[in-house]
């Protein structure tokens, strides 16, 4: 998720700010993991990444790396799926960003740059925690794409919804089943109040 | 500084040409949609034209023909908007600060205490600018233009989102700045209030065009631009010097033909303050008025007469320098009016009053 996050900012902001030749095509192709079934993307992303496939022949041939059936697909996967929730925040919260602060800014002698690393970052900081939640959550509870990728390898793929499900198919799964449910829940939670904590922190900056 | 700009915009064409001798405070000022802020933002660089040249003494921001364009953060052009624009995240101090970083070194000339001083603000620098009043933010938007070493002060209508009150004690701030530091100011109005108060030279536009520049007080006082400079808060400005303050609460300024009496100023002998007399606060007479409580009475001479609308006619009046008057056609037609007639100007001192008035700075040497 931290890998994406970059990606998903640098995204949104050609989304936001960008008027070219095929945005309707990128905005498309950005928000096809949030509407196709997550089985449908772990497909494609085996036929693209697969050791026969596309990219993944060739990641295999330059540099070892394999994709499919490994904890790296895992990842993958679950970043693919969150990307698009990612991106759609970060966007709002571009698009309510004030640009004349930004040419304001430009007058006092600050180069795009460094505007966008003083004015623009800072203001998207309750966007890019919004992004970042709806993604981990999107992420924590990713299955579909998951398992039709990397499939369920214990110790390597073995993400938390497919241990699950995987111990609520046994006869003696329930004690498993119910410890993996609470832990589940706790993370969520973890998850839910760090976020609101800092997006509360980084707006009451705003008001002293 | 030589501007020459050409812009199109839709429909809307802006052109000017002219070549301002940047010093003390410039007023642009017209109508909304006459041009000021796309002219200003030109200037800035926040709008590209389509051509022309920009040049501040020998230096070149813009030229069309040799494809310069100084981007916006190299050019040294401090801008001061209508909103205050105040970057939320950061507080007063780190606002005030933010363009400090990225002057030059060397050759500074503000000194951040004294603006800070200067600008009433060493309260607020803990502060966020959300929990300010507008007043007070664009106070911090001032100083923070100040802050980043600019060479010129673009300031576009700073107090449109003011009350009268708060206008009224930021232009007090500004002519501060003005005398204490020195730096040339474009000022962008359409309020004569401010232009009376502030501006020691006017860039007249209309239409996207100049059609005059010069003193304030020339230009104000010039029949001919009058459809532009506004009929309704018509008014003379007069270039005057503080000569007497008496014991009863009066100060005595002086202009060349005459003097006039005001309710106390605060200023020393010898300033140089230049009045507004609004064309509505002169009455006429062609007698010597007796037992009156008007204590400016001026013997002048009708020059010119202009019709107005809604039964009131304007009388331009030579009493040493010009005076505008604003009659009912009734009065004028009663007291038998004609250009070369004898009259008596009367004006109320306490149609005087602080926010009619600007102080001059003596010509600064270069």
């Amino acid at each position: 998720m931290l890998l994406s996050l970059p990606i998903a900012i640098a995204i949104a902001w050609i989304l936001a700010r960008k008027r070219f030749f095929g945005h309707a095509i990128l905005n498309a192709f950005v928000h096809l993991p949030l509407v196709m079934p997550p089985v449908v993307v772990g497909y494609l992303l085996l036929l693209l990444l697969g050791r026969n496939g596309l990219i993944g022949e060739w990641l295999w041939d330059t540099l070892g790396i394999s994709i499919a059936f490994s904890w790296r697909g895992a990842v993958v996967a679950s970043s693919v799926m969150a990307f698009p929730l990612m991106v759609r925040a970060i966007r709002l919260s571009l698009e309510s960003i004030d640009i004349r602060l930004e040419s304001t800014a430009r007058t006092l002698g600050a180069s795009p740059l460094w505007v966008f690393i003083s004015i623009s970052l800072p203001l998207l900081v309750p966007g890019i925690l919004t992004g970042s939640m709806l993604g981990f959550a999107r992420s924590f509870g990713e299955f579909g794409a998951t398992i039709t990728l990397v499939s369920n390898i214990p110790g390597e793929t073995r993400t938390l919804p497919i241990a699950l499900y995987g111990a609520t198919q046994l006869p003696e799964g329930d004690g498993m089943a119910l410890r993996l449910l609470i832990f589940s829940v706790i993370i969520a939670l973890l998850a839910l109040f760090a976020s609101e904590i800092l997006a509360r922190r980084a707006q009451r900056r705003w008001k002293r | 500084m030589i501007v020459n700009f050409k812009k199109r915009l839709g429909d809307f064409i802006v052109d000017v040409n002219f070549n301002l001798e940047v010093n003390g405070i410039t007023v642009l000022f017209g109508r909304s949609g006459s041009g000021k802020t796309t002219l200003v933002n030109m200037m800035a660089g926040l709008l590209i034209p389509d051509e022309g040249v920009f040049e501040i003494g020998d230096r070149t921001l813009y030229h069309s023909v040799d494809r310069i364009n100084i981007k916006p953060e190299r050019r040294r052009i401090g801008y001061v908007f209508q909103e205050d624009r105040l970057f939320p995240h950061l507080t007063v101090k780190a606002n005030l600060f933010f363009g400090r970083r990225f002057a030059p070194k060397t050759n500074r000339y503000v000194n951040p205490s004294q603006v800070i001083e200067l600008l009433g603000l060493a309260n607020f620098l803990k502060r966020g600018p959300m929990t300010l009043s507008g007043g007070e933010r664009q106070r911090v938007a001032i100083g923070r233009a100040l802050l980043s070493e600019p060479r010129l002060l673009l300031m576009d209508e700073p107090l449109a989102a003011l009350d009268s009150e708060r206008k009224s004690e930021i232009m007090a701030y500004i002519e501060r700045l003005r005398d204490e530091l020195d730096i040339p100011i474009i000022y962008v109005s359409h309020s004569l209030e401010e232009v009376g108060r502030l501006a020691d030279n006017i860039v007249l536009l209309s239409n996207g065009a100049v059609i005059a520049m010069g003193p304030t007080a020339d230009i104000m006082g010039r029949p001919d631009l009058r459809p532009h400079t506004g009929r309704h808060e018509a008014g003379a400005i007069i270039n005057t010097t503080v000569t007497h303050h008496d014991n009863i609460g009066l100060t005595t300024l002086e202009f060349t033909g005459g003097s006039l009496q005001v309710a106390k100023l605060d200023l020393a002998l010898g300033t140089s303050v230049r009045v507004r007399i609004r064309a509505r606060d002169v009455v006429i007479a062609t007698v010597v008025p007796e037992s009156i409580s008007i204590l400016n009475i001026f013997k002048g001479e009708v020059v010119e007469i202009i019709e107005g609308n809604e039964g009131a006619i304007d009388l331009r009046l030579d009493i040493g320098v010009n005076l505008w008057a604003r009659i009912t056609k009734r009065s004028s037609n009663e007291l038998n009016l004609t250009p070369g007639c004898q009259v008596y100007a009367l004006v109320k001192s306490v149609a005087i009053d602080r926010h009619s008035l600007g102080l001059i700075v003596p010509p600064r040497q270069k």
